[in-house]
């Protein structure tokens, strides 16, 4: 069983990376995102500066949706989701594996991106690291949180923005925490509340996105 | 083992595609379903694999373990082909999903490509396939899914005469194997069948 969650998980990959996969889309709209922010707000460093931590956070959070509708599409397009739910595996783990397939493409790009783009915003190091460290415990709660919105808009073509419209509002807390926790972080506290509650948030949705995803992905079997 | 449907019935969007379709099918047997386009054929191959609920009766496979759709295989319409991904990926891929994986697994992808004769093509993208060869590709996992019960949708559709023997040899040799098939087919006259049911026209 787990070679083939195994082999699920990096087939996902290798569509990801390969040619029209779209895993380097997030990435360039986390750019285009915090490379336009100077330019509406203004030169000012210091302001630049506060609203860092924030604007990454915005920044991740907008990119992470990208993408999140073709989780499930893809495979209910050209047939692959039927045989996924033939074969004799737990659908919840078949999610599972999908989902840290995704994040492996889209999320872990976006915290690696992220200290190098908090430079274009004039974020001093320790603030750099505290948007790395929070992002990466924090983006696996938006992609397994988008884990649901993927499943239950499987069957509908174009279902991109509606994704993102579900899967925004219930994203809130995540950005509340995450960007909470950074700036504690760049304070000095690293196991600061809104960090465990950031922490508590991911492994929340790591548990309830791909049961949540399952029960969806049945129920759109007619 | 044994698949058997009593009272099926099937509704799709409100509409009643069948009722009343009764047929019970020994290890060994194969059974073609023909009809008109829209007399429900796809849909009760689905039935059989569990991936759409009856609305009336039930279908079952006797003697399996777990739900009739791990035991089954569906070849459908749908090819679940990756374009961006290499025929012999495309292939590994369901072994290790459906199939044995490791060693065994990568012998009976050989096997399976070079029995549908495609092991020129292993390294290529799918893209480049053309339709004959992606339905190749597509029949190819019935040999690395090794599942007993077979459901083929319009399995001869873009196959030359070549293709369409392979084809015929492959479900022959699976229900020799004590294997079931559920083939449905407008005409595919060379597939043996021991039973035929017909869908739509007063079925």
């Amino acid at each position: 069983m787990s070679e083939a969650l195994k082999a699920i998980l990096v087939r996902d990959l290798k569509l990801a990376l390969r040619a029209g996969g779209g895993a380097g889309i997030g990435v360039m709209f986390f750019l285009a995102v915090v490379v336009i922010t100077p330019f509406a707000i203004g030169p000012d460093m210091k302001l630049l500066a506060r609203v860092g931590a924030a604007e990454l956070w915005i920044g991740a959070l907008l990119a992470s949706l990208l993408g999140l509708d073709r989780i499930f599409a893809a495979d209910q397009e050209d047939g692959s989701l039927d045989l996924l739910l033939m074969a004799s595996l737990p659908l919840t783990l078949v999610a599972a594996a999908k989902g840290a397939a995704h994040w492996c493409a889209t999320g872990l790009p976006l915290v690696v991106a992220a200290p190098l783009l908090g430079l274009l915003l004039g974020l001093e190091p320790t603030a750099l690291g505290a948007a790395a460290l929070t992002l990466l415990v924090g983006t696996p709660a938006l992609t397994f949180l988008g884990l649901v919105g993927a499943s239950l808009s499987v069957m509908l073509p174009r279902a991109g923005m509606l994704v993102a419209v579900l899967v925004l509002p219930l994203a809130i807390p995540v950005l509340i925490f995450g960007v909470a926790a950074t700036e504690a972080a760049s304070r000095g506290e690293l196991f600061s509340a809104p960090f465990r509650l950031l922490l508590a948030l991911s492994l929340f949705f790591l548990v309830l996105g791909p049961v949540a995803a399952a029960a969806a992905l049945r129920h759109a079997r007619d | 083992m044994r698949l058997i449907a009593e009272n099926l019935g099937c509704q799709r969007g409100g509409r009643t595609l069948f009722r009343g379709l009764a047929f019970r099918l020994e290890a060994g047997e194969a059974l073609r379903v023909t009809g008109p386009n829209g007399a429900g054929k796809t849909s009760l191959l689905r039935l059989i694999g569990g991936l759409l609920a009856p609305a009336e009766g039930r279908v079952a496979l006797e003697g399996a373990e777990g739900r009739a759709g791990e035991a089954a295989h569906l070849v459908g319409h749908q090819d679940a082909i990756k374009s961006a991904l290499t025929v012999e990926e495309n292939l590994e891929f369901w072994c290790a999903v459906l199939g044995a994986t490791g060693g065994v697994g990568l012998a009976a992808v050989e096997a399976a490509l070079s029995a549908l004769g495609l092991s020129a093509l292993a390294q290529f993208p799918a893209r480049v396939l053309s339709a004959g060869q992606r339905r190749r590709l597509a029949l190819a996992r019935l040999l690395v899914a090794k599942r007993r019960l077979w459901l083929l949708d319009e399995p001869g559709s873009g196959l030359d005469a070549d293709g369409q023997k392979t084809l015929s040899h492959m479900i022959a040799a699976h229900i020799s194997a004590g294997g079931i098939a559920v083939v449905a087919a407008h005409g595919a006259p060379e597939i043996s069948a021991t039973r035929e049911i017909r869908l739509g026209g007063g079925a």
